[in-house]
């Protein structure tokens, strides 16, 4: 049974969030024995309680604390109090997620060194490389129950799958499947199959997607080594005189303050929230917050180059019927700068039902042109862009100058503009999805803009020299050893792929780090 | 509350004929807003029940979907008038808004302007005023969040309880 722990006991993790990053890092230490507290802002739903409906079910899982967010980008204009679209439950945004998990490719490791410098882009090469990750790569991979790995079969085509592939054989395109997706396509780890239900962005409610909330969490709360608090809001982050962090300070359901003492933290809020957190616990030894001596924490917010490319056909498609992502086209992902950009992207299918569709399909759009688009959505295919995008230090999570959250706390305000790489990438990427979809007869298609961002990432970065970054190759603070980021703002770059494989397999290495330094007394 | 009802009984045709208003135009008539068929009707109470006629005008002109009917264009902007109720700004913000289509659309009011392009030249010129952004940006949540609609758009929503698509032609597509 759950572990419960005593504020003052100093000799536990305490990890901040308990979605991809800090889910996994929680069941993996209490796996091996470790005491470990979970302490999460959001509430606990159990998979029955997921909604079949977008806007009930943003209402129930959504992160909507105050955010404001500036710079180039359009959705600092259609979405200002919304930059990113991430979840605040137990489990985060894993209850979200579409569940596509592909691995790195090797050069994304080392960009500096393939693409050279880029004017504009903070490129930094990571401090591991792929045949490091590979073996946890393997362990992720086998926990999440990814398609078409472990002699798992892949899942079978939907409606929009099946466009996508016609596209992709008329454009000769060679890698076209039904992706790599921690969805169960046969009965696996005591979960159900998917059944095609096509509410994946809502929660899977037949628990079919990995999600940590239903694997990692319960299977950590069974050691007897590990508690999930949830609605328990972090608000800053103490250390001792020597500097150690020795305890964090949250806030529960009623918003009565509490201290945690810990012997390690491990801050996995997502990379709005971990930076954030990181700046917010700034104190006079620290006066620029936590682990910051780089003056990194907060810079290089990546969010991955998106895009969509909705068509439309003469007849029916009904595309959002089946898994919402489960088709892929990978030829794309190479790097080829003969293509007049760096890095690559993949082409994924997507759907949207109506509500989100209005919302989403062009911000601020109406008139004829926009309703009779909705009026062909019976006959839409869709597909989603996602590449590499270009680390710049100037896009970052910064803390407002003005407004504050209930606790007292400045809220974040998130900046992003386009690198001129991003938007190369994306115009290409258009093209390339439009053509692919009026080569299997689509009367009109739609390249549209960038959502709030679901992928957020690289804001505590993982570099090699201190200067650099905000973390070693272990996620461990550069500054504070006894301080660790087990999300994916430790990205040093994106990669095309989309990030929860990494962010997992990162976080399974990082508590075999964590355990081994723990037995040494290092910690 | 607002409240949007069937058949509002009450007013005879010749009651409506008299008031010279019969025809595809929405009816005031007291205080309510009745649809020129009389099969529903809407009462306000904080905004003008002209200016609740023309607000689901500019809906239909928002999002023209001309095989739905003005009543689901009626109950995604019955927030503004409830609203209205409460926040005096909103208020203001709504009335002042009309108001100003009606000065630009000229001697018959922006209802009046026969032809929808005429009316949409009007709305490009204001799309960007704060009234204009907070009627679309409340309609395009309120319009197509609306499940009634969600068979015109060939949308089926909720699929769980019916097993999901696994048995109901998530593969089926023939034409292709
Ligand atoms: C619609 C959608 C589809 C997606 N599809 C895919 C996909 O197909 N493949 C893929 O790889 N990725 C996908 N993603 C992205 C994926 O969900 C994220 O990359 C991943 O969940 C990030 O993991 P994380 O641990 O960094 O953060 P999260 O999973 O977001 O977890 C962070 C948790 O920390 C909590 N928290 C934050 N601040 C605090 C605080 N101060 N105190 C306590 N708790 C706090 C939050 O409430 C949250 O529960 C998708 C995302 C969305 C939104
Ligand atoms: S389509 Fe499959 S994975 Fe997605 S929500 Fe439905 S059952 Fe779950």
């Amino acid at each position: 049974m759950a572990a419960p722990y005593d504020l003052n006991d100093d000799s536990v993790v305490v990890i901040i969030g308990s979605g991809a990053g800090g889910g996994t890092l929680g069941n993996e230490l209490a796996q091996k024995g470790i005491d470990v507290v979970v302490l999460e802002s959001g509430a606990r739903h159990e998979y029955e309680d997921f909604i079949n409906d977008e806007w009930d079910s943003f209402a129930q899982l959504a992160w909507l604390d105050h955010r404001t967010t500036g710079g180039g980008w359009r959705v600092a204009k259609d979405f200002p109090n919304l930059p990113a679209w991430i979840v605040k439950a137990v489990g985060g945004t894993t209850t979200h997620w579409a569940g596509a998990s592909l691995r790195f490719q090797e050069h994304e490791f080392k960009t500096l060194s393939h693409y050279g410098k880029v004017e504009g882009a903070n490129l930094l090469d990571w401090p591991i490389t792929l045949a490091e990750l590979e073996p946890y790569y393997a362990k992720a991979e086998d926990k999440m129950g990814v398609t078409r790995t472990n002699g798992i079969e892949g899942l079978p085509g939907n409606n929009n799958f099946k466009i996508l592939k016609a596209g992709a054989d008329k454009l000769g395109y060679k890698e076209c499947h039904t992706g790599n997706m921690a969805i169960n396509s046969a009965d696996r780890d005591d979960r159900m199959s998917c059944q095609q239900t096509g509410f994946c962005f809502q929660g899977c409610k037949w628990g079919a997607k990995w999600s940590t909330l239903y694997t990692e969490i319960p299977k950590g709360e069974a050691t007897g080594k590990l508690e999930v608090r949830p609605q328990s809001h972090v608000v800053k982050i103490e250390h001792d005189a020597s500097g150690k962090v020795n305890a964090v300070v949250y806030a529960d359901k009623d918003g009565k303050l509490h201290s945690q003492k810990a012997r390690i933290v491990a801050v996995a809020g997502n990379s709005i929230e971990s930076p954030r957190l990181l700046l917010n616990s700034a104190s006079a030894k620290f006066p620029d917050g936590l682990a910051n001596s780089s003056g990194q924490v907060g810079k290089n917010y990546m969010r991955h180059t998106t895009g969509s490319v909705y068509a439309v056909f003469e007849k029916p498609v009904h595309m959002y019927r089946g898994t919402t992502m489960a088709g892929i086209i990978r030829d794309e992902a190479k790097h080829d700068p003969s293509r007049g950009f760096v890095g690559g992207y993949e082409l994924e299918t997507l759907s949207l039902g109506v509500p989100f569709m209005a919302a989403f399909l062009d911000p601020g759009g109406w008139g004829r042109t926009f309703a009779s688009a909705m009026d062909s959505y019976a006959n839409m295919a869709g597909l989603w862009i996602v590449g590499e995008d270009m680390p710049q230090e100037q896009n970052a999570v910064k803390l407002h100058g003005e407004l504050k959250d209930q606790y007292g706390m400045p809220i974040p305000d998130v900046w992003f503009t386009d690198h001129a790489n991003d938007v190369a990438m994306r115009n290409h990427a258009y093209q390339q999805g439009q053509a692919l979809y009026e080569a299997v007869g689509a009367t009109r298609s739609f390249p549209t803009p960038p959502y709030p961002s679901t992928h957020n990432l690289g804001t505590n970065r993982m570099s090699e020299k201190a200067s650099d970054g905000v973390v070693n190759k272990w996620g461990q603070t550069h500054d504070i050893k006894n301080l660790f980021v087990s999300d994916g703002s430790q990205f040093t770059t994106g990669g095309a792929e989309n990030p929860t494989l990494t962010i997992v397999s990162l976080a399974i290495r990082q508590a075999d780090y964590i355990a081994k330094e723990m037995a040494a007394g290092s910690i | 509350m607002t409240t949007i009802y069937e058949q509002r009984p009450g007013i005879s045709r010749r009651e409506l004929l008299k008031r010279g208003t019969i025809g595809a135009a929405l009816i005031i008539a007291g205080n309510a807003v009745i649809s020129p068929d009389r099969a529903w009707g809407m009462e306000t109470t904080a905004l003008k029940p002209e200016t609740m006629a023309t607000l689901i005008k500019l809906a239909r002109d928002i999002y023209p979907h001309d095989a739905i009917a003005d009543r689901f264009y009626a109950i995604a902007v019955k927030g503004h008038e409830t609203k209205a109720g409460t926040d005096e700004a909103h208020k203001t913000l709504i009335e002042d808004g009309i108001a100003d289509l009606d000065k630009r659309a000229g001697a018959n009011g922006y209802r009046g302007l026969g032809w929808e392009d005429d009316r949409v030249a009007i709305l490009r010129d204001i799309e960007t005023t704060p009234f204009f952004q907070a009627v679309r940006g409340d309609l395009v949540v309120s319009f197509y969040n609306q499940k009634e609609l969600w068979p015109h758009f060939g949308y089926e929503g909720e699929s769980y309880s019916k097993g999901g698509y696994i048995a109901r032609g998530f593969d089926d597509i023939e034409w292709l």
